[in-house]
């Protein structure tokens, strides 16, 4: 099929408003028509629930003939003057990449807010590779080298507001000193208000982001894209990234404290051994089931080792995006059901229905636009990533570490016995 | 602090100051947070609920999956509509133009699904690499003996309603097509009704009871034979003016259908949708039949509408939705449960709305046009605003500041319409602005200088 039906994959747009608000104080605008800018910011606020500002130049026909100069400076005055942001975060969009709109050079001598640019028309990439390389143009604008100190950068990617604050927990309880950026996980999923914010509290700041050229480290949770917060550090600041998979199950945790170099508080070797009896107590329940991974690169990769550690089978791994290496990336990961895993990449919904029908697998795993495939099968839907559009709390989803792995855990095994239970002529409330 | 920007200040309007003049349907400022979207979003939310019919983006994947299944426009029959079918055109896509990947994907997405016809919407890079859709929908209606309608839908040329516009020229390029002229007697067409939430078959039924004939919704549970059969009905019945004003006009000229402009929303509005329906039939037994289902409905729903009235007396509610004629009917419809409107809005109301709007506004009420986040959490807070209605990005606008919300919105999954639907919105309202959550409310009672 040359069509794509119902994608799998999101513009790139919105992985760059999504990085730059992970910024303290930072506006995104998007260079082009109103629209890109109002659908990004329903689709986000359906996910968290919270007010997203994203501005928009507001291109009208004579832009487009004209170019986006004119509306560009006035849209950065306006914002200066509306929101008094410590930055602004521009992403250009289909429309004005295609003119030939020469952003860098329109903002050549506007000095009054601190700006970043990126290129993100929606026909290259998607909202991944976006997201990291807008957390790459940040560094190379701000990072800046100086006398190595304790510190270390954390680059997770697009994990949730909860994942964010376990990492930073995890940091704290570790005594390290750490830039974790970008960081949305006040801004996303923030407190009731007392009066109107303009730009909510939270985010890594510019000084951070300053100070991040002289940490000791990368930690990168990122495997499959090139143009990364990481890598872009490391070429202009020369600080070593660990580049690694999303800490999901005890290989891929284990392997993040390992990088981290420093002795394991108490308190996670506890949730790490609660975990394995967990494991232990319940293998059974799944063993060699069979699951229909699908979602954003990094996070399928770290659900898959995750599900192989615990027998089940990751049948089919899908991705919309393209990197090219998803399939190593996985093989490097799983060893048990390894010969039984497809990996697919720039796939649709419509594709991944057939692939759910051919497989019949006992559960699926992914954001909530795969609901239809579940419903249609009967088989459960474990809800994770992002969006989740059709339930409560999706934001605050736990994913990472040896306690969002617990969490995870015990939602899967519960679903297949739900099911087991449901379809149960005798009912027993109790196994 | 919230300083509303100096070219701002001829969208807003405090209703008792002596110069009027609100300044609308312009493009909004560059840099602002607008609540609007763009001409594409204008053509698709109208043309959206036609369910036999495939809806392909031809663009980049970021406007086909944007709005992937997110209207509660309902179907009787087929679900095609539900899909989101993209040319997802790639770089190589738009360096050597999209033609020829359009003409395929039609090809093969027509001979999957046998639709009955099909909308191409030309996004903005359509536009720009200068792609000729109409001429490649010709030549794929040609192949497939289906109607393929191109949808000059860029979203840089125009606002929103330049997208309403665009969807009722690609609407009446179908109407007369069917072969048959026989005019049906006592019918009709419902225009701009959606069927959010089977509100389509609320109101049909209603006309069922009084011997009114329904030819063609459009768009609600629509579908292509009904349509191109629309020049068959007697009257054109136009909710959703903003949107649908063009077609009854289009369809005026060429067919000598004349139309009329109601409101479904609330009890007053609803009733005066079934007369004037009838008025312009001039028929006796339809009269005692509409008079007869008018007063049983009022009279049903009355005694629960009058329980939330007692409750809700004295609250204040702000309005903020797409087109000005739903507000007209929310302002009517809060009134009847007690309650004040003290910020009222449209993103695309014209002057005569505007107009309305403060005729029918009570003294100090804020009237906004193409308002953003900022002015509008400044407005409910200065105005002490129990309830805000809009749609989802406003949503949580209110909840933040410990307000009450209802979807008024083409999300919504909650029947509003007709007299059943003035109980549902009652209900709605109740149970936002009544539940015990908000004793926890940390924000200030608005303050009157923010």
């Amino acid at each position: 099929m040359e069509a794509t039906i119902n994608s799998c994959k999101l513009c790139a747009p919105l992985g760059a408003s999504l990085a730059y608000l992970g910024m303290e104080g930072t506006i995104p605008l998007l260079h082009g028509s109103q629209g890109c800018a109002t659908y990004i910011r329903r689709y986000l606020i359906s996910h968290f629930r919270e007010p997203v500002d994203i501005a928009s130049s507001n291109f009208s026909e004579s832009t487009a003939v004209f170019g986006g100069q004119s509306n560009l400076l006035t849209a950065l005055a306006n914002l200066k003057r509306q929101y008094n942001p410590e930055l602004i975060g521009i992403a250009s969009t289909c429309l004005s990449e295609t003119i030939g709109d020469d952003v860098a050079g329109y903002l050549n001598g506007f000095d009054e807010v601190p700006t970043v640019n990126v290129s993100t028309p929606s026909y290259q990439g998607g909202h991944e590779p976006a997201f990291w390389k807008t957390g790459a143009k940040v560094l190379e604008k701000f990072a800046q080298k100086n006398t190595t100190i304790e510190q270390i950068n954390l680059f997770p990617g697009m994990v949730s507001t909860e994942d964010i604050r376990y990492l930073k927990e995890i940091f704290f309880e570790m005594g390290i000193k750490a830039v974790l950026f970008p960081d949305y996980s006040e801004r996303l999923d923030g407190e009731s208000w007392s009066s109107h914010q303009k730009l909510p509290k939270g985010g890594t700041t510019v000084e951070e982001i300053r100070g991040s050229g002289s940490s000791e480290l990368s930690v990168e949770f990122c495997t499959v894209w090139q143009d990364t917060p990481g890598n872009a550090l490391s070429s202009a600041c020369e600080v070593t990234n660990m580049r690694m998979a999303l800490p999901i199950g005890i290989n891929l945790t284990d392997a993040f404290f390992n990088t981290l170099k420093r002795p394991v508080p108490e308190k996670y070797l506890s949730e790490r051994g609660r975990l394995v009896d967990a494991y232990m107590d319940n293998h059974k329940y799944i063993f060699e089931k069979k699951a229909i991974l699908y979602g954003d690169q990094e996070l399928v990769i770290g659900l898959a080792s995750f599900l192989s550690e615990i027998g089940i089978i990751p049948v089919v791994v899908a991705s919309g995006s393209k990197s090219g290496n998803l399939e190593e990336q996985i093989k490097s990961v799983i060893s048990f059901g390894q010969d039984q895993v497809m990996v697919k990449e720039g796939i649709d919904f419509d594709q991944l229905t057939r692939l759910a029908e051919q497989f019949k697998p006992d559960l699926l795993i992914g954001s909530s636009k795969g609901y239809h495939i579940a419903r249609e099968l009967q088989v459960p839907l474990i809800r994770v990533g992002f969006p989740i559009h059709d339930r409560i709390g999706g934001q605050r989803t736990l994913h990472l570490g040896y306690r969002g792995t617990q969490a995870l855990f015990d939602r899967i095994v519960n679903a297949i016995l739900e099911k087991n239970q449901e379809l149960s002529p005798v009912g027993y409330s109790y196994m | 602090m919230i300083n509303i920007l100096e070219q701002r200040k001829k969208q807003i309007y405090k209703k008792g100051e002596k110069h009027f003049d609100m300044k609308c349907e312009t493009t909004s400022l560059a840099g602002s947070v607008s609540q609007r979207a763009c001409v594409f979003c204008g053509s698709r939310v109208v043309l959206y609920p036609i369910a036999d019919a495939l809806h392909l983006v031809h663009g980049p994947i970021g406007c086909a999956v944007y709005t992937w299944d997110i209207r509660g426009a309902l179907s009787s029959g087929p679900e095609l509509h539900r899909n989101s079918f993209s040319t997802d055109l790639n770089e190589i896509d738009v360096i050597y133009g999209g033609e020829k990947k359009l003409l395929s994907t039609l090809i093969e997405l027509i001979e999957r699904y046998q639709p009955k016809a099909a909308f191409v919407y030309a996004t903005c890079i359509a536009g720009l690499i200068g792609d000729d859709v109409s001429s490649i929908c010709k030549k794929v209606a040609g192949l497939t003996r289906i109607p393929v309608i191109p949808v000059q839908s860029e979203g840089f040329k125009g606002t929103k309603k330049d997208g309403y516009a665009a969807a009722c020229h690609a609407l009446f390029s179908l109407i007369g097509t069917s072969g048959n002229e026989q005019k049906v007697p006592f019918s009709i067409n419902i225009l701009g009704d959606f069927n959010l939430a089977g509100e389509t078959w609320i109101i049909k039924e209603y006309y069922a009871r009084i011997g009114i004939n329904v030819v063609a919704t459009m768009t609600g549970d629509g579908r292509i034979d009904d349509i191109r059969g629309a020049n068959r009905a007697e009257l054109n019945v136009v909710q959703c003016s903003g949107s649908m004003t063009t077609l009854a006009k289009l369809m005026q000229e060429k067919f000598q259908i004349p139309f009329i402009k109601v409101s479904y929303f609330g009890i007053e509005d609803m009733s005066e949708a079934l007369y004037s329906v009838v008025r312009h039939f001039d028929n006796r037994e339809i009269m005692e039949k509409t008079t007869k289902l008018v007063s049983s409905e009022i009279e049903r729903i009355m005694p629960t509408i009058a329980d939330y009235r007692r409750k809700l007396s004295g609250k204040n509610a702000a309005v903020y939705v797409g087109g000005a004629f739903k507000a007209f009917s929310l302002i009517k419809s809060l009134r009847h449960l007690g309650m004040n409107v003290v910020v009222a809005g449209s993103q695309t109301g014209n002057n005569d709305d505007y107009t309305l709007l403060k005729d029918l506004s009570d003294e100090g009420t804020i009237i906004v046009d193409d308002t953003n986040p900022l002015e509008l959490s400044k407005f409910i807070q200065e105005k002490k605003v129990d309830i805000l209605i809009g749609g989802v990005k406003e949503r949580p606008i209110a909840y933040k500041l410990g307000l009450g919300f209802c979807d008024h919105n083409h999300e919504r999954k909650i029947a509003l319409a007709g007299y059943e639907g003035m109980l549902n919105f009652a209900k709605e309202v109740y149970s936002t602005i009544m539940s015990p959550v908000w004793q926890f409310r940390v924000s200030r009672e608005g303050t009157e200088d923010i």
